[in-house]
């Protein structure tokens, strides 16, 4: 999981109060800390990154749960050009298409132990975001890998990560297991 | 300095007498360029108000001070926090009451002709979405044609007018739009009409509105009589009104035609639309006004503000009714299509009564221009 530094509960207010406390907060906060929004206004999500972009921050993610959205920025985060490798996604539709078609298709789920162990895409394999820095080189720098976690968001981050160390034909799957449909076991 | 709240009925009438308006957009960038306030004479500035939230100078410089300034959002909200730091800094100016909303859900009704015995035909002109809604009206009895979602507009309209609503037809499924047909039929027991064959998936009960279907309105029997006319749809079909208005739904627009495939049957309906367009209109009289469903551009406006022309007029001036090559017209209807309309399949499937949206997320699948010509 991405550590969260700091959380902001900005549910229940409308627009422009979230992003006016997510300033406040952030002019708080130290370089590189990440903070977690929780907000219920729909439009914050585009707003939040669009204001990120045009700060300087960087727009790490949402998670959707229920009513609530969970946003997290990186403060300061897009100044440096190491930050701003983002990894090519790929819709879930489309990545199911591959698995269907092709069995030798490299998967990396980067979900916690047990979420993995209760149900997974065949032929995954396993390695949690907090493992990935020490144990990508397990994988083949060469091959396709498709990233995978539950909505999208861990599997960024490991996806980041990995094209640093010179990774370069990864795709972060999104959603994520949250909306798979096919095959588990 | 005081900020003060512009109301969407006092756009519309700066937009309708093309009155100069400068227009402060502060949503973000993407929201802006994909849907925004359009008028002939109104001036725009796309500043997202989080840009702005320490301090306004930077665009106080780039106001002008000789036109009304309005400052709008989706929701009301930044608005109205921008308008007061304006004020602050001695700018005058207004923010648009509802935001976005509230222009999308706005309609303004236009009288477009007197009927025989004393009727009235009103358009309703949604100038936030294009969309163009119809109410005939005679001798206290009344008859909607492709009722937008706000139901209440319509519902208190009539009573106003003192008719009572009789009969509500939908020229066809929309795609674009969320039906309020069904919610007005079921507020006044009034009949709702669809075409069958755009209804196969529809999960109520329904009226068949089918070719020569005729209804009267009011005592003197005013006469509405459908034409079948498929193309946009394969049910899509069309009105004669008294023998003087045309309600092309979908069909032909002022300055377009339909496109064929929002339903994704584009190759299977370009010949329906054809033979609409070029047979089934071609053998009624010139002297028809043509009233459709939808404008595209402000330009379709009349003075009035209403959107109606002669079929004749249409006929010499519409570049899609003046096609003679076949795959010419069959290519342009088929291929660079524009974009389809947000969330049209989730729009179809509620006007199907397949899914029941609740309201706010109505509005959301809404918002944005509707996209149903192709020129």
């Amino acid at each position: 999981m991405v550590q969260i530094d700091f959380t902001l509960d900005a549910k229940g207010l409308a627009c422009p109060m979230p992003i006016v406390k997510t300033k406040k907060t952030m002019k708080s906060m130290d370089s590189g800390k990440v903070l977690e929004i929780l907000a219920t206004d729909k439009g914050s999500t585009a707003d939040l990154q669009a204001w990120a972009k045009s700060s300087g921050h960087q727009y790490i993610g949402t998670e959707t749960e229920g009513d609530v959205l969970r946003h997290f920025l990186r403060k300061d985060g897009a100044g440096s050009p190491e930050e701003t490798i983002t990894i090519p996604e790929i819709a879930l539709t489309d990545f199911a298409q591959k698995v269907e078609t092709d069995e030798n298709l490299t998967i990396l789920d980067v979900r916690e132990k047990d979420e993995f162990e209760e149900a997974h895409i065949p032929g995954a394999v396993h390695i949690a975001l907090g493992d990935v820095e020490t144990r990508m080189e397990e994988l083949e720098k060469e091959d396709t890998i498709y990233i995978i976690c539950h909505s999208g968001r861990r599997s960024g981050i490991a996806g980041d990560l990995m094209a640093k160390k010179g990774f370069d034909k990864l795709y972060n799957v999104v959603p994520g297991m949250r909306d798979w449909t096919g095959k588990t076991v | 300095m005081t900020v003060t709240a512009m109301t969407a009925s006092e756009v519309a009438k700066k937009v309708v007498n093309n009155q100069p308006l400068f227009i402060l957009d502060v949503r973000n960038g993407d929201a802006f360029s994909d849907w925004k306030i359009e008028g002939g004479n109104i001036q725009y500035l796309n500043t997202p108000y989080f840009d702005l939230l320490d301090g306004v100078e930077e665009v106080v410089s780039e106001l002008p001070t000789d036109r009304d300034i309005l400052v709008v959002c989706a929701k009301e909200g930044s608005s109205v926090m921008v308008a007061e730091m304006l004020s602050e800094e001695g700018v005058q100016a207004a923010y648009l009451q509802g935001g976005m909303k509230a222009w999308s859900e706005h309609l303004e009704p236009v009288k477009v002709g007197e009927l025989s015995n004393g009727g009235e035909l009103y358009q309703f002109v949604r100038l936030g979405k294009g969309c163009l809604s119809y109410m005939v009206i005679s001798e206290g009895e009344a008859a909607v044609v492709d009722a937008t979602r706000m139901a209440n507009i319509f519902l208190d309209f009539a009573q106003e007018k003192g008719a009572t609503i009789k009969h509500v037809f939908d020229t066809h499924l929309h795609a674009d739009h969320i039906s309020g047909g069904r919610a007005i039929a079921e507020a006044t027991g009034a009949m709702y009409y669809l075409p069958p064959k755009d209804a196969e998936g529809v999960v109520f009960e329904y009226a068949a509105l089918e070719n020569g279907l005729e209804v009267e309105i009011g005592s003197s029997k005013l006469e509405i009589e459908a034409l079948y006319s498929p193309g946009h749809t394969i049910g899509s079909t069309s009105f004669i009104v008294d023998s003087k208005y045309l309600l092309t739904g979908d069909i032909l627009f002022i300055d377009s035609i339909g496109r064929p495939d929002l339903a994704g049957l584009a190759e299977d309906w370009v010949g329906d639309l054809r033979e609409s367009l070029y047979s089934r209109y071609q053998d009624l009289a010139n002297e028809l006004i043509v009233l459709p469903a939808h404008f595209m551009i402000i330009d379709e406006l009349n003075e009035d503000g209403s959107v109606a022309k002669k079929l004749g007029d249409l006929f010499k001036e519409n570049h899609g009714l003046n096609i003679s090559d076949e795959q010419e017209f069959r290519d342009m209807v088929t291929k660079n299509l524009p974009p389809q309309p947000n969330a049209y399949q989730d729009i179809r499937k509620t006007n199907m009564g397949q899914i029941t949206p609740d309201e706010e997320i109505q509005r959301e699948m809404e918002i944005g221009p509707n996209r149903c010509a192709v020129r």
